[in-house]
């Protein structure tokens, strides 16, 4: 009943939309980090199981995902420098917007820049 | 008599605490009409047990607040051609606060949390004393005199999604509240707002998604005051060395 | 449910981790260069202080960093609360703790494993 009445607000703006993405993109990494431990530990464990592990991951679809979660860390990072800077500092409307763009500028150049090394 | 073509097929939730459904009504188009119009028609022409409730028709009030087509707006300054979806209207009761009846929530919880957040006004000098000058155009009463426009209809309150997810949250307009009075040369007892703001449901809950800033109806910015809030307390977190 | 303590602490991780991040993804890309061996890898990184102090301090921010997440999503998604929620905290940041130490020791600790 109360699902059914509480109807989701239109809400798609563009910090709601930050919002979302910084929750998603912190909750894959978490999700991730036990699993990236634990091939790790098979440094110490297991050094050739790791090198397979390393084999394993110069198959394309492997190093596509490799991207995305590389990708997911630089979102996460600077979508979390963006909330300290709006949190803490107490910057005008324009300053932001200005900051925003320099962010997003240097995330497209360093992504440039990585899929050119790749 | 608008062409029947024109009529508006208009839903409305009906229903109490316990539950309840949506009903359609046909009510005719007219100019000018603003959504509490609608509701008003039906309560007098349709169906008289339609509970709602609204007082000043003119935006000063923050009585008549409900979500109309999914959002939380101000009905008696919201035009039905600006959010009609075809001849579509949905109109139901504010989100995040238990419903009485129809349209009409409780909002104890809403003030209860802005007394909470340390909203009431604690005057620094009595009546026997000189009035304290104060300067408008000082930075502190600049960002004081920001939120002070507020008309308490909770339609922040309704659009926070961390409301909705952490009903301890104090939520935007008791925090916006919180902020004016810190920075209020009148207002005595700042010891009192940082501790009230600092607990388990104060401004740190805040994830400034920003939908309180995105549909104040009277151009307010609670998600800035947050983090004004956020700042003063984190200065203060490290002035007291860690705590 | 977030309180100024862990609202500090998980600003103070985040700082701690944003040069560690990017430091950490330059390190792929070099990595990721030519390919690499564990035998490569283990070569530079272990008996290494800086690794060792670089991913240590790493470890340690992430965990309390992740915890403080899941955390606050376990609440407004999942309504954990109370005991149940502060226990769950703890035991996320152990058990980051715990696994991001053995990969830490096995990473970067002298002679050990290859």
């Amino acid at each position: 009943m109360a699902g059914e009445r509480r109807v989701r607000p239109g809400r798609a703006h563009p910090l709601w939309l930050a919002f979302v993405l910084h929750r998603v993109s912190g909750l894959a990494l978490a999700l991730f980090l036990p699993l990236h431990f634990w091939v790790l530990s098979y440094a110490l464990t297991a050094p050739d199981q790791l090198d397979e592990f390393l084999l394993f991951a110069e198959q394309p679809l492997v190093k596509f995902a490799e991207f995305g979660l590389v990708f997911l860390l630089a979102v996460h990072a600077f979508g979390g420098l963006r909330l300290m800077a709006l949190e803490w500092l107490p910057w005008s409307a324009p300053q932001k917007t200005l900051a925003a763009g320099a962010v997003g500028a240097a995330l497209f150049l360093s992504g440039t820049f990585f899929l050119q090394v790749i | 008599m608008p062409e029947p073509l024109d009529d508006l097929d208009v839903s409305v939730w009906r229903g109490t605490a316990s539950g309840g459904a949506y009903q359609s009504f046909v009510v005719p188009t007219m100019e000018s009409q603003t959504i509490l119009d609608v509701v008003s028609w039906i309560q007098q022409y349709a169906d008289p047990t339609l509970t709602y409730r609204f007082a000043c028709r003119v935006g000063m009030c923050g009585s008549c607040a409900m979500m109309v087509n999914g959002r939380p707006r101000w009905t008696c300054r919201t035009h039905v051609r600006k959010v009609l979806q075809g001849r579509k209207v949905q109109i139901g009761p504010l989100r995040n606060l238990p419903v009485i009846k129809d349209l009409a929530t409780d909002m104890d919880p809403f003030f209860d949390k802005w007394v909470a957040a340390g909203g009431a006004h604690r005057p620094s000098a009595t009546r026997h004393e000189p009035i304290p000058p104060v300067d408008p155009a000082q930075p502190a009463r600049v960002t004081a005199s920001a939120g002070i426009e507020c008309i308490n209809c909770a339609i922040c309150y309704a659009g926070c999604d961390t409301v909705t997810g952490n009903s301890d949250y104090l939520g935007p307009a008791a925090l916006q509240r919180a902020w004016t009075l810190l920075n209020d040369a009148k207002h005595d007892g700042r010891a009192a707002i940082f501790d009230a703001v600092s607990g388990h449901g104060g401004c740190h809950n805040c994830h400034s998604m920003g939908s309180c800033t995105a549909f104040c109806p009277n151009d307010l910015d609670p998600m800035s005051a947050i983090a004004g809030l956020k700042r003063e307390t984190a200065k203060r977190f490290w002035r007291r060395g860690g705590s | 449910m977030l309180d100024l303590r862990l609202y500090m602490l998980q600003r103070i991780t985040a700082l701690v981790m944003a040069p560690l991040t990017l430091g950490h993804i330059a390190v792929m890309i070099y990595a990721v260069q030519g390919g690499l061996t564990a035998a490569e890898i283990l070569g530079r990184t272990q008996g290494s202080v800086f690794w060792f102090l670089f991913y240590g301090s790493f470890v340690i921010a992430i965990s309390v960093h992740a915890a403080i997440g899941l955390r606050v999503i376990l609440h407004e998604l999942a309504g954990l609360k109370g005991l149940a929620l502060r226990l769950v905290t703890g035991a996320i940041a152990l058990a980051l703790l715990a696994l991001g130490g053995q990969a830490l020791i096995a990473v970067t600790w002298p002679g050990s494993g290859a």
